[in-house]
């Protein structure tokens, strides 16, 4: 301990370490019934640094490419050892965080945290989403399997169908015309540089929001609080909340080993641009509401291609999903109910459409 | 504040000011300038160069008896896929292979006696036309030859 302290007062002494780090010991959680959803950011974070550390060990063995890239993940399979495990983490952890971060989403919306003044906390969360919902498109097709290579090709042909810019973004997209060796490299740039950098940035944003703001408190109970005498409503985020979290953290980690060593991730089969894509094709769970919604779609409504309706609908959904908060009242009084009720439709509607996705032919 | 027309310090103060006006839009043009010199490359940097369509106009899908009839096979049309079907009665039909929905790649279902997309079930009949499901546009039909044994397929004149 004493080499920690003499660390710590050789630090003090150049930084000013105590007063860097006041802010963190002053840190406070509230302390409630419905506290433990509070631990749902951590985990998402948790997982995101596990895809950070698996990601580098595989692109130890990785060769992007339409001739290497499945051979590649083969190989990291069957002959590098354990590589078969790193591999099942990685697309394990990738699920379940992007499992957490809808969950985190929801629980922030239905306890009306994204309220003044957390705007912008709530905006760059639901850009982390999308950019979560990037990683998972983009990583999907690195394997090269013929799952991925149709997934591919639907999902840029709905980039295609925006109006005016859609074609050239396909195009920038695909790096050509057709999902080829082309399309692989580029996802594969972007999901190891460009998404990680962003993302970097966005939950450095992201965490100074919340350290600033503090966390909230459900209205409600906001309520309750001030008609009752004041107690003990807080505890400290340094080191009383943060061994919870790292409680859940631990459990996430054993959830995750569980599922990656029991349930070892599949390769499929390498992709081939001249074969039929195969029945039953089907996208990640993730996006199967947005599948299933498009299938459903009549091909034509009105004077417009049903796919085009899909995606401007799309659009519009995450453009008012991002901006949510700014509908919001700040008086606490005056919440808009209606907002509470888009968040238990959103939450219906996608796990509806995902389990409908699931078992419709 | 005195005014008077004549006081040189305030004329000098307008002429620094013209200066400095000036000297703002030199470096701002300037900057300007810098940065669509770095953004144009750039921008054209990331739009991928045209892929050439390689295979020309014409192919050989199928060799005469390897299809029965009822039944299709997937060929390569330059880069793209292309279906080759047998209708019931023995007919050659020739199409492009991709889905005019999102673009998978369709393939032809005895059962139905249809071409069927396995990614959003979309259906189109034996003459490549959208039927059922949501595809907007019926497949682009090829034409087809059988010369010597071989099926070639080509592309319509009017297409």
């Amino acid at each position: 301990m004493s080499v920690l302290r003499g660390l710590r007062d050789w630090l003090d002494d150049r930084f000013g370490w105590e007063q860097l780090i006041y802010p963190l010991r002053k840190k406070s959680v509230p302390r409630h019934r419905l506290s433990y959803w509070y631990f749902l950011g951590g985990i998402t974070l948790f997982l995101f640094v596990i895809q950070v550390v698996t990601g580098i060990l595989l692109l130890l063995y990785y060769r992007p490419g339409a001739n290497e890239a499945f051979e590649s993940v083969q190989y990291i399979m069957t002959q590098v050892q354990f590589g078969w495990l790193i591999r099942s983490i990685h697309s394990w952890s990738a699920n379940l965080m992007i499992f957490t971060a809808f969950a985190h989403m929801f629980s922030v919306l239905f306890l009306k945290a994204y309220r003044k003044p957390r705007e912008l906390t709530w905006v760059s969360g639901v850009l982390l989403l999308f950019l979560v919902l990037g990683f998972g498109f983009s990583g999907y097709l690195l394997p090269w399997n013929t799952l991925a290579f149709f997934a591919t090709k639907v999902g840029t042909e709905i980039t295609g169908q925006v109006p005016l810019i859609g074609k050239a973004l396909m195009i920038f997209l695909r790096g050509g015309e057709d999902v080829t060796g082309a399309t692989l490299t580029r996802f594969f740039g972007f999901h190891v540089a460009v998404l990680p950098g962003l993302a970097t940035m966005l939950i450095l944003l992201h965490l100074l929001l919340v350290q600033r703001f503090g966390i909230s408190v459900p209205p409600k109970l906001e309520a309750e609080w001030s008609a009752k005498p004041p107690e003990q409503r807080e505890m400290k985020f340094f080191p009383n909340f943060m061994l919870r979290e790292l409680m859940a953290w631990y459990v996430a980690l054993g959830v995750l080993g569980a599922l990656a060593a029991l349930f070892p991730w599949n390769l499929g089969v390498k992709a081939d641009p001249f074969v039929p894509a195969p029945a039953g094709i089907k996208p990640e769970w993730y996006f199967l509401f947005m599948f299933q919604t498009l299938k459903l779609i009549p091909s034509k409504l009105w004077v417009m291609d049903g796919e085009v309706v899909g995606v401007l609908g799309f659009g519009l959904v995450a453009l008012t999903w991002l901006m949510l908060p700014f509908f919001e009242s700040s008086h606490p009084a005056r919440l808009k109910p209606w907002i509470t009720g888009l968040a238990v439709f959103a939450l219906t509607y996608i796990a509806g459409m995902t389990v409908y996705g699931h078992f419709a032919q | 504040m005195p005014t008077s027309g004549e006081d040189p310090g305030q004329a000098k103060a307008v002429n620094s000011l013209q200066r400095r006006k000036f000297t703002q839009l030199l470096l701002g043009s300037g900057f300007l300038a810098t940065a669509v010199a770095f953004l144009y490359p750039l921008l054209r940097y990331l739009v991928p160069p045209k892929a050439l369509d390689l295979g020309g106009d014409s192919v050989v899908a199928a060799k005469t008896g390897e299809l029965k009839p009822n039944s299709g096979k997937i060929f390569r049309f330059g880069n793209r896929p292309g279906l080759l079907l047998r209708t019931p009665s023995g007919e050659y039909r020739a199409m492009s292979a991709t889905c005019t929905h999102l673009s998978c790649t369709v393939q032809y279902r005895d059962d139905l006696q249809r071409v069927w997309c396995a990614c959003h079930n979309g259906q189109y009949d034996l003459n490549g036309k959208n039927i059922s499901g949501p595809p907007p546009r019926p497949l682009e039909l090829f034409e087809v030859q059988v010369r010597g044994g071989e099926i070639f397929v080509r592309r319509s004149r009017e297409a």
